[in-house]
């Protein structure tokens, strides 16, 4: 199916509020201008004289340029690619024909001139446009699309077959129960089997998780007991879809299931500032950790926090006590800020 | 024809109810009765053998104890049932179980599957200790010794050590000696994580050892003696597993 698809993936402007984005061109430019220095100086003992010189002007415009990209993010990225690389383009040539005027040092004889200094601005945005789209392209297309599939979250067999044995075991006895299941499993094996690609919202998220818990339930009875704490999630967050499930299924799987008696397994997600926060925590039962797929589950979770956020999604595990802990952060994102 | 007695663990309480439909469904052509059912591996070891069970329908993944590991203790009774496991792997993870030897069915269950493997149990009689101990995944947790009818189940961790005598092995904790008909080449075997082989009559907890005494011998050569933890007795370390010994105890 996958073949037949060329073209679905185009171009789009790297995304200015974006860490991983900021970092590189950061590092790019600062690069770019050493490299220039090293050139423009007559010996390498005065290289870092004259790059030293070159940033009095270079990093105000720098960091001016990317405020003003951060800013206007979500305006840029509704516009069709060119058009957007012709904006950011324009911007930052304008900036820097502004900063050159305002700039003390363009009164000096050695000054680069107006042109020259817009040009050469307009040479590295370019440069770096360049860059970052081939970057997109060698973690999006095809080889993204590849990763992310093999990553899309699956549902482990052992929790099928035992759901299926579950509701087999209700129909006689409560058929609506029995009813209420296997809607619950269609929802779960409805996301399954959806574009993984696709950004959810997190209330889709936790009313996916509420669903799987209550199978989960179904399965355990008493030995079960989920807590929710989630009074302060943002519902319209966006979130790669099963992001969260995994941790849920890997909470039962390793710290109830293993158990005689009730476990207690917490679901806390919560904003902080422009953050998503995501936390699980069940009992910690070191002698069953390495029941395999835990390890996999959560290497699986961070592979695909930064296929979609780069550096700004973390997972990050402990055992506290007693309990094993899963924090899951990501940036807070919905619809409506633009992006997704 | 008689009732078949069937005892039933599983850890999921829907999962007991669906055998036990299933079985009244097929009783017309195998009647039974559900003489118990367990939720967990201890419950099962502890309630099977007074139940007079012919056949266990046994879960593997429970929690505490898993079926593969209950099986083997309770196939120490005099009058051990027919075992059929019952598993929500798919038939891969049965292949790497090499449950093929054994008699198993995969959840969901169907009812004619099930009176398939009733009656293979039946004619078979109880299931043998060989294919269980193949099929094991991993070390038991616990030794076990029948006493009369019932099962007596000794952590591993308490082990002191194990000792060959004429017909039995002696295994020794704090409290007390048990006797265990095993032997001594397969215990070596599966737990050789955390015991060692002191003499060719011994086999020792790693984690147990204190220390060494040299032994006040009448012959010239020394003799080196094991101080367990909590333990007057001194076992006496062979001259060949020596080296092996003192080197393990030195990497600490």
């Amino acid at each position: 199916m996958a073949s037949i698809r060329q073209n679905v993936y185009p171009d789009v402007l790297p995304d200015f509020r974006n860490l991983g984005v900021i970092a590189r061109i950061l590092v790019g430019v600062n690069v770019l201008a050493l490299a220039a220095a090293v050139y423009a100086a007559p010996a390498w003992s005065q290289a870092l004289a004259e790059f030293v010189g070159g940033a009095a002007f270079l990093e105000p415009l720098l960091l001016a340029s990317l405020v003003l990209l951060y800013a206007l993010a979500p305006m840029l990225a509704r516009l069709p690619y060119w058009w957007g690389c012709a904006a950011v383009l324009g911007l930052v040539s304008l900036l820097a024909a502004g900063a050159y005027a305002i700039w003390p040092g363009s009164a000096d004889p050695g000054a680069p001139g107006l042109a020259r200094t817009v040009v050469l601005a307009a040479v590295v945005v370019t440069l770096l446009l360049g860059y970052l789209r081939l970057l997109a392209k060698a973690h999006s297309p095809a080889l993204a699309e590849a990763r992310l599939q093999a990553l899309q979250a699956r549902i482990r067999p052992h929790f099928l077959f035992n759901s299926l044995n579950a509701v087999l075991a209700l129909i006689r006895r409560d058929p609506k129960r029995a009813e209420r299941t296997l809607e619950d499993l269609a929802d779960l094996f409805r996301t399954l089997v959806s574009d993984g690609r696709k950004f959810v919202r997190l209330a889709d998220e936790i009313a996916l998780l509420e669903r799987y818990a209550s199978i989960e339930q179904l399965r355990l009875g008493d030995r079960l007991r989920v807590v929710w704490e989630l009074d302060s999630a943002p519902p319209d967050a966006l979130l790669p879809p099963l992001l969260l499930q995994p941790l849920l299924e890997n909470a039962i799987y390793h710290g109830v299931e293993p158990g005689t008696g009730t476990g207690e397994v917490l679901v806390r997600i919560e904003q902080r500032g422009g953050r998503v926060l995501a936390r699980v925590e069940n009992p910690y039962f070191p002698e069953h950790q390495h029941r395999a797929g835990n390890r996999m589950a959560l290497a699986n979770i961070g592979e695909r926090l930064q296929l979609f956020f780069d550096a700004e999604g973390r997972v990050e595990t402990g055992v506290q006590g007693e309990r094993y802990v899963v924090q899951v952060e990501l940036p807070y994102r919905s619809r409506e800020a633009g992006r997704g | 024809m008689s009732e078949l007695a069937v005892f039933i663990a599983d850890d999921e309480a829907p999962a007991r109810a669906r055998l036990r439909e299933l079985l009244e469904d097929i009783a017309q052509q195998l009647p039974s009765r559900v003489v118990g059912e367990a939720a967990n591996g201890f419950e099962a070891i502890e309630r099977v053998p007074e139940s007079g069970a012919q056949v266990l329908l046994l879960d593997i993944q429970m929690p505490g104890m898993g079926g593969l590991e209950v099986a083997r203790h309770l196939a120490r009774l005099q009058q051990a049932p027919a075992v059929v496991f019952v598993t929500a792997h798919d038939r891969h993870a049965v292949e790497a179980f090499e449950l093929n030897a054994l008699d198993y069915l995969l959840k969901p269950v169907r009812a004619e599957r099930l009176g398939a493997a009733l009656r293979k149990a039946m004619a078979a009689g109880a299931t043998a200790a060989a294919p269980l101990e193949r099929a094991a995944d991993k070390a038991r947790e616990y030794l076990s010794a029948a006493e009369r009818n019932r099962i007596q189940l000794v952590p591993l961790r308490d082990v002191l050590y194990f000792k060959a005598e004429l017909k039995y092995v002696t295994l020794r904790t704090r409290e007390r000696e048990h006797l265990i008909e095993e032997s001594l080449v397969a215990l070596e075997r599966e737990f050789a994580d955390g015991f060692v082989r002191i003499h060719r009559n011994c086999l020792v907890s790693k984690a147990a050892i204190r220390g060494f005494e040299r032994a006040a011998d009448e012959d010239d050569e020394p003799r080196w003696l094991v101080v367990l933890d909590g333990l007057e007795e001194r076992l006496p370390v062979s001259r060949r597993q020596w080296p092996t010994v003192r080197d393990l105890i030195a990497e600490r």
